[in-house]
């Protein structure tokens, strides 16, 4: 069976309904992979200024299992934490990819890009007697491949490595690569979902999905958070938590719900087992460009009055009143 | 004459790592190890708001967040002058302990295993470092498929985790006084659910996987000896009770060197710089007042770790500290062989189960209803440490709060002890002391070095997030790739 275009994306927004999103389209996921030439697409997989939290994040993918991805659904070249290979067996791969298999492969970039001192605050291997930046390796392979996926908040804008002062200009991918078509997938970590969902759409239909204005896919980005969160009704009845574990909306404890766009609360986390707002954790605003600088003090009010202390505004964290928690 | 070999990058560890060595006659003489990635997280620290701090430092490492997350709680509790009520320090221990269980089963059956297992002859298994495969082949298919049935597995314990941590990787309910998320019946239970699942998995599973690869590889025990010096912090507080000492925990604080047990004082750390790009001046520092000034034209410098060291010794810090710290008897019974290679994978497997089994207890302390929080201020001013040990060893973070920002944070990581070049006086780090005398059958092959390496699971990212630089070295602008 096929899928229009339209009932992909309306399938991929639907994890509110509790089906999760690559179980709905498993027949047309053989389908598209049948059609990449030798059955699965090759990834190159390099890390920049990353923690890693990124490919854990897509390890805990449950539907499809991340066992069938790595064997069945893709052909993963090159992941720096998963490669049996090291050394020059990798560098000789990024030298294979560039030049024999321009744009038929997709290139996955985790972590910010350092560009201060020519990208020297981050290599990843040594080739022929030198060192590879991140930097010039993403410029090689960025322009080789067919598309680009900046896997994460750091890829996409920067992120914590990229947050004030910057220390070591840390960017994110489109930032360098400018000629070929750069997916963000925001998000601290990713969401496995949002990669693979990306990932099948790309393979499915040849061509990248709808972008924001953040050149995230729309279809895992709809809308704000606070329009959809499990708390919202607190909210709209006035009521506000007071202190960390009350009930209520989280608003005054330093939620950005209202400004991030993301589809947490119908997707949720870890199998669907929780989200931030659920646990009682104020929202931090990592899918947005404007993580963590502006997003920060995280319990800081919205709007924010208090800028973080980097960008030396005024800075007067409030003194929250706790009252005695109820004896039951 | 010698032959060198580069391995750059090293694969399946966290983070950017470059190992040299210098071969003669098939053993290895000479070793470096450097860390190839800076970030800068304590600079970006530096005057935000001290809540933020475990939301950012989190994002040192992706593998541990929670560690470094626990370390800069336990700071801000110290600055603040806040103890977490019992749910709050028991939901903390069962977040550590579950990343613990992920981490140790991801370190085993994905980081190191394919140094002894063959993987299938499919991308991403090849390519690999060919020769040394030993396993028969029928332990050798069943060992494949536990590296699959071990992602399910440490995907569960991430989601065991998120049921108080929020999400996984970097939760957000950590907080100075405790956590965010509430305690109740249901949470409990499917924790439990979740726990016992990974637990059998760990005691029929992993463990007699350790045994296997031991049994088969028996030689591997003999090799990678390191300094011998081990360093635990402790972790996994016990009781809601001050324990300024750190011995009423799971993992209690100490130290084994020079063949004796010994105790910790923490202001007996220095940071060597020798060998580290950082100016002669600022060596041997404790990390609390350590200043950290970049020095690019050393010409014995090679990696941006510093050296830390007690009393002057280099020591090693993971599993196998904390089980010979604790005088585990297995571990112990072992006697020398268990400063080799298999010695650190066997006592990594003990570790998880160990700590399994206390996570299944600590589950049964907790009281649905009662808080998980507690109220506090942040000070005016303050200071604060926090000693943690994350699955990789022993982590400190250090925090300065000056109107009511982060006027200075520092950490001293696992990494950066194991993995850390030579101190001012040319004595070696314990990944280099355990290289050096290794053999090298092939050196297009060199699979010995990688398995020495990584059965330290050692973590870059969080080794080399704290430097303070101004520039580096220049490179060429380009070259073919």
């Amino acid at each position: 069976m096929g899928f229009t275009r339209r009932e992909f994306i309306k399938l991929c927004m639907s994890s509110a309904v509790g089906a999760s999103l690559i179980s709905l389209i498993g027949p047309d996921l053989e389908e598209a992979l049948a059609m990449a030439a030798d059955g699965k697409p090759p990834i190159i997989w390099l890390q920049g200024a990353s923690c890693t939290g990124c490919s854990i994040s897509l390890l805990n993918s449950v539907d499809p299992a991340i066992e069938k991805v790595l064997l069945d659904v893709i052909s993963l070249r090159y992941h720096p934490n998963i490669s049996a290979g090291s050394g020059h067996l990798v560098t000789e791969i990024f030298e294979e990819f560039s030049e024999k298999h321009k744009d038929q492969f997709f290139l996955v970039v985790e972590g910010a890009i350092p560009t201060k001192e020519d990208g020297a605050y981050c290599t990843i291997g040594e080739y022929k007697g030198r060192e590879l930046t991140m930097l010039h390796t993403l410029n090689v392979l960025g322009n080789a491949a067919k598309a680009v996926i900046a896997a994460g908040q750091c890829a996409s804008f920067g992120g914590i490595p990229g947050a004030a002062p910057n220390p070591t200009g840390a960017v994110g991918v489109n930032k360098v690569i400018t000629k070929k078509p750069v997916i963000n997938i925001s998000l601290c970590p990713m969401h496995p979902d949002h990669f693979l969902g990306t990932v099948v759409y790309v393979l499915k239909y040849g061509q990248i999905p709808e972008l924001d204005r953040y050149g995230r896919p729309k279809m895992f980005y709809p809308n704000y958070i606070h329009e959809s969160c499990e708390r919202r009704t607190y909210f709209d009845s006035g009521k506000f938590a007071r202190f960390i574990g009350d009930e209520g909306c989280l608003a005054l404890l330093g939620c950005k719900g209202f400004v991030s766009t993301a589809d947490c609360p119908t997707r949720l986390w870890n199998n669907k087992v929780n989200w931030c707002v659920k646990a009682g954790a104020p929202c931090l605003g990592c899918s947005e460009p404007t993580f963590p600088d502006e997003s920060g003090p995280f319990y800081g009010w919205y709007p924010l009055n208090n800028k973080t202390g980097v960008s030396y505004g005024k800075f007067e964290p409030q003194k929250t009143e706790f009252p005695e928690p109820a004896k039951k | 004459m010698g032959q060198q070999i580069i391995v750059d990058p090293v694969t399946r560890i966290e983070g950017h790592l470059k190992i040299e060595v210098d071969v003669e006659n098939g053993k290895v003489v000479d070793a470096k190890s450097s860390g190839t990635l800076f970030r800068g997280i304590e600079l970006i620290l530096r005057g935000r708001d001290p809540r933020d701090a475990p939301h950012i430092v989190q994002r040192i490492c992706g593998v541990c967040p929670i560690a470094h997350g626990t370390a800069s709680m336990l700071c801000l509790d110290d600055a603040f002058k806040v103890s977490p009520p019992a749910n709050g320090r028991i939901v903390r221990n069962l977040i550590q302990g579950a990343n613990y269980l992920q981490s140790h089963i991801l370190h085993f059956y994905h980081l190191a295993a394919l140094d002894y297992v063959k993987g299938p002859d499919t991308a991403p298994f090849i390519p690999r470092y060919e020769g040394d495969y030993r396993l028969p082949k029928d332990v050798n298919d069943k060992a494949v498929e536990h590296y699959i049935q071990a992602l399910t597995i440490r995907k569960k314990a991430q989601e065991m985790l998120s049921v108080f941590g929020a999400k996984m990787p970097h939760v957000t309910v950590f907080t100075a006084g405790g956590v965010t998320e509430t305690v109740t019946p249901e949470k409990i239970a499917l924790f439990k659910q979740y726990l016992r699942e990974i637990t059998s998995f760990i005691d029929n599973v992993y463990i007699p996987d350790a045994v296997a690869v031991s049994t088969v590889y028996s030689d591997w025990f003999t090799i990678g000896a390191g300094c011998k010096n081990l360093l635990s912090y402790g972790a996994f507080k016990l009781s809601d009770d001050d324990d300024p000492d750190g011995q009423n925990r799971l993992f209690r604080r100490g130290r084994y060197a020079k063949g004796e047990f010994a105790s910790v004082d923490y202001r007996k750390i220095t940071e060597d710089v020798k060998h580290s790009w950082f100016a002669d001046e600022t060596s041997g520092k404790y990390p609390g007042e350590g200043v950290t000034e970049p020095d690019l034209n050393k010409k014995d410098a090679y990696s941006w770790l510093k050296a830390p060291r007690y009393e002057g010794e280099p020591h090693e810090v993971g599993p196998l500290a904390r089980m010979v710290v604790n005088k585990h008897k297995d571990v112990l019974g072992l006697g020398d062989k268990a400063f080799s290679v298999l010695g650190r994978h066997y006592a990594r497997a003990l570790e998880a189960s160990i700590v399994a089994h206390a996570m299944s207890e600590w589950l049964d302390q907790l009281v649905p209803g009662q808080p998980a929080f507690t109220p506090f201020d942040i000070p005016e001013e303050g200071a604060g440490v926090g000693l943690h040990e994350a699955p990789r060893g022993a982590l400190g973070h250090w925090i300065v709060i000056k109107d009511r920002r982060i006027e200075n944070y520092q950490a001293v990581v696992p990494t950066t002890w194991n993995g850390g070049p030579r101190d001012d006086r040319g004595k070696l780090g314990p990944i280099e002391q355990a290289l050096v005398g290794a053999p090298v059958k092939d050196p297009n092959n060199p699979i010995e070095l990688v398995r020495i390496v990584r059965a330290f699971d050692p973590c870059i990212a969080c080794a080399v997030h704290i430097l303070e630089i101004k520039g580096v070295a220049k490179e060429p602008k380009s070259f073919v790739v």
